[in-house]
């Protein structure tokens, strides 16, 4: 009975580890969708310096591991300028945004490529500006396509943002590994918590993700398929 | 402080060539565990009854679905149980992602299984072939070709993600620059920047290459 005693005690001091878990990957997703569409659009871009901008930030934050740009952004960055910065949720989270918009950034412009020729050609046809026609035409089809592969991105987000308590930000995953090593706890069991709670946020962006797709199809008049949960084989980046 | 180090960056490169070696031995390891138990998952979901199917279906999506960070803490902590001291972050480490990619690249076969034409499995029935022949000789040849690109994405971030287990003390480059910059009060501006790099010169050749490959193949 004393071990329930204990872990109903230590219950409670997961509600703040949780919210920066929470806020990390909410946050982290905000920041790396704008990232997404930047680069996406210059990506798609017929100057060729600025789709060669946007491919050199892609493909660096594509191809270096996540936990070393975490670690270049809290540890290294603070050193190359000789600053020192109090908020590291916030820097964690530019580089959560940076990784993964890089990835989505490909979504992106894979998606806005996809649009059938006719709509582009229309465009052009009704003399539509660069602006107006990617607001008004390409970007509301290409919506709902980049939907599924994004939900599962932003799963990876989630699991990605565990590697922040590797940089000392105090979130569900560091949290467990405190309470855990507690003589009165069990690290297993924390440990074992923390992976279904995981496990129930990753579903309920999942759910949510579904229920925006559903919305967007509705919005430019498609049927809303039977829509599944996004396949492993959309994933391409690391969590 | 602020300012890049030559003599500590020469210091710091043998420790990180160190830490390549172990990180590329992890990175084979799991590729090995994640290419080949993803396979037989595969297949047992396409052979086996609903009472096999659903169990290991449900295992795969919470495996999917949590941070292999955590999970290599959690099975790093059993195994400190189990067999005490004698444990081996290494091949824990890479057991663990191993598996945890395995139920990535199960979803690629199943999608190459999927692409599978109707006529074959139908071709297959009419022949009555034995099972394994069936798999060997018919299905998985085709299969495999259509996900092979995507299970040569799954292997570039697997090794991306072998740095997560310098939660669990695995020598590999991350954990290197860790041990130095703790002794030396610097060096972590060198050795990030020489582990970037070493990261990026090997798994950008390698995700080209996997481009090229999914274009000749979809053709």
């Amino acid at each position: 009975m004393d071990f329930i005693n204990n872990v109903a005690e230590a219950l409670p001091s997961y509600l703040v580890p949780l919210s920066v878990t929470v806020s990390a990957t909410l946050f982290g997703a905000m920041f790396a969708l704008i990232v997404a569409f930047s680069l996406g659009l210059m990506a798609g871009s017929k100057i060729t310096v600025v789709r060669g901008v946007a491919r050199t930030i892609i493909e660096f934050f594509r191809g270096t591991s996540l936990v070393v740009q975490l670690f270049w952004f809290v540890v290294v960055l603070p050193q190359v300028f000789e600053v020192r910065f109090d908020a590291v949720l916030v820097v964690a989270i530019l580089a959560l945004g940076m990784n993964y918009g890089a990835y989505a950034a490909e979504v992106v412009r894979g998606s806005i490529a996809g649009v059938a020729t006719g709509q582009w050609e229309a465009c052009v046809a009704l003399n539509l500006s660069y602006w107006q026609k990617m607001r008004l035409v390409i970007i509301p089809q290409a919506w709902p396509e980049m939907i599924p592969p994004l939900s599962t991105l932003a799963i990876l987000l989630l699991k990605g943002s565990s590697l922040v308590s590797l940089v000392g930000l105090a979130d569900l995953t560091f949290h467990a590994q405190v309470l855990g090593r507690r003589p009165d706890q069990e690290m297993l069991f924390h440990l074992g918590m923390i992976l279904v709670i995981y496990f129930v946020l990753s579903y309920l962006i999942a759910a949510g993700m579904r229920f925006l797709e559903r919305r967007a199809k509705r919005g430019i008049g498609q049927e809303p398929v039977a829509t599944r949960r996004p396949r492993a084989k959309d994933a391409v980046a690391v969590g | 402080m602020g300012s890049w180090n030559w003599e500590r960056a020469s210091e710091l490169l043998p420790l990180m060539l160190e830490g390549l070696r172990i990180l590329l031995f992890v990175t084979a390891v799991a590729s090995v565990i994640a290419l080949g138990l993803g396979l037989v998952v595969a297949i047992v979901n396409r052979s086996a009854p609903r009472a096999v199917t659903m169990p290991l279906f449900a295992v795969m999506e919470f495996i999917r679905n949590t941070p292999v960070l955590v999970q290599a803490v959690f099975v790093w902590t059993l195994m400190l149980m189990i067999s005490g001291t004698s444990a081996s972050a290494m091949w824990t480490g890479a057991l663990v992602l191993g598996v945890h990619y395995a139920s990535y690249t199960a979803e690629a076969y199943r999608a190459g299984i999927d692409g599978i034409p109707k006529g074959q499995w139908e071709a297959i029935t009419a022949l009555s072939l034995p099972k394994p022949r069936a798999w060997f000789a018919v299905l998985l040849p085709q299969a495999l070709r259509k996900s092979t690109p995507a299970l040569g994405n799954y292997v570039i971030a697997l090794f991306k993600e072998v740095p997560i287990l310098s939660a669990i003390g695995v020598a590999e480059m991350v954990t290197q620059v860790k041990g130095y910059a703790g002794i030396h009060y610097g060096g972590s501006l060198e050795g990030f920047t020489i582990a970037g790099l070493i990261f990026l010169v090997i798994s950008y050749p390698v995700a080209l290459l996997m481009r090229k490959l999914e274009k000749r193949l979809a053709n």
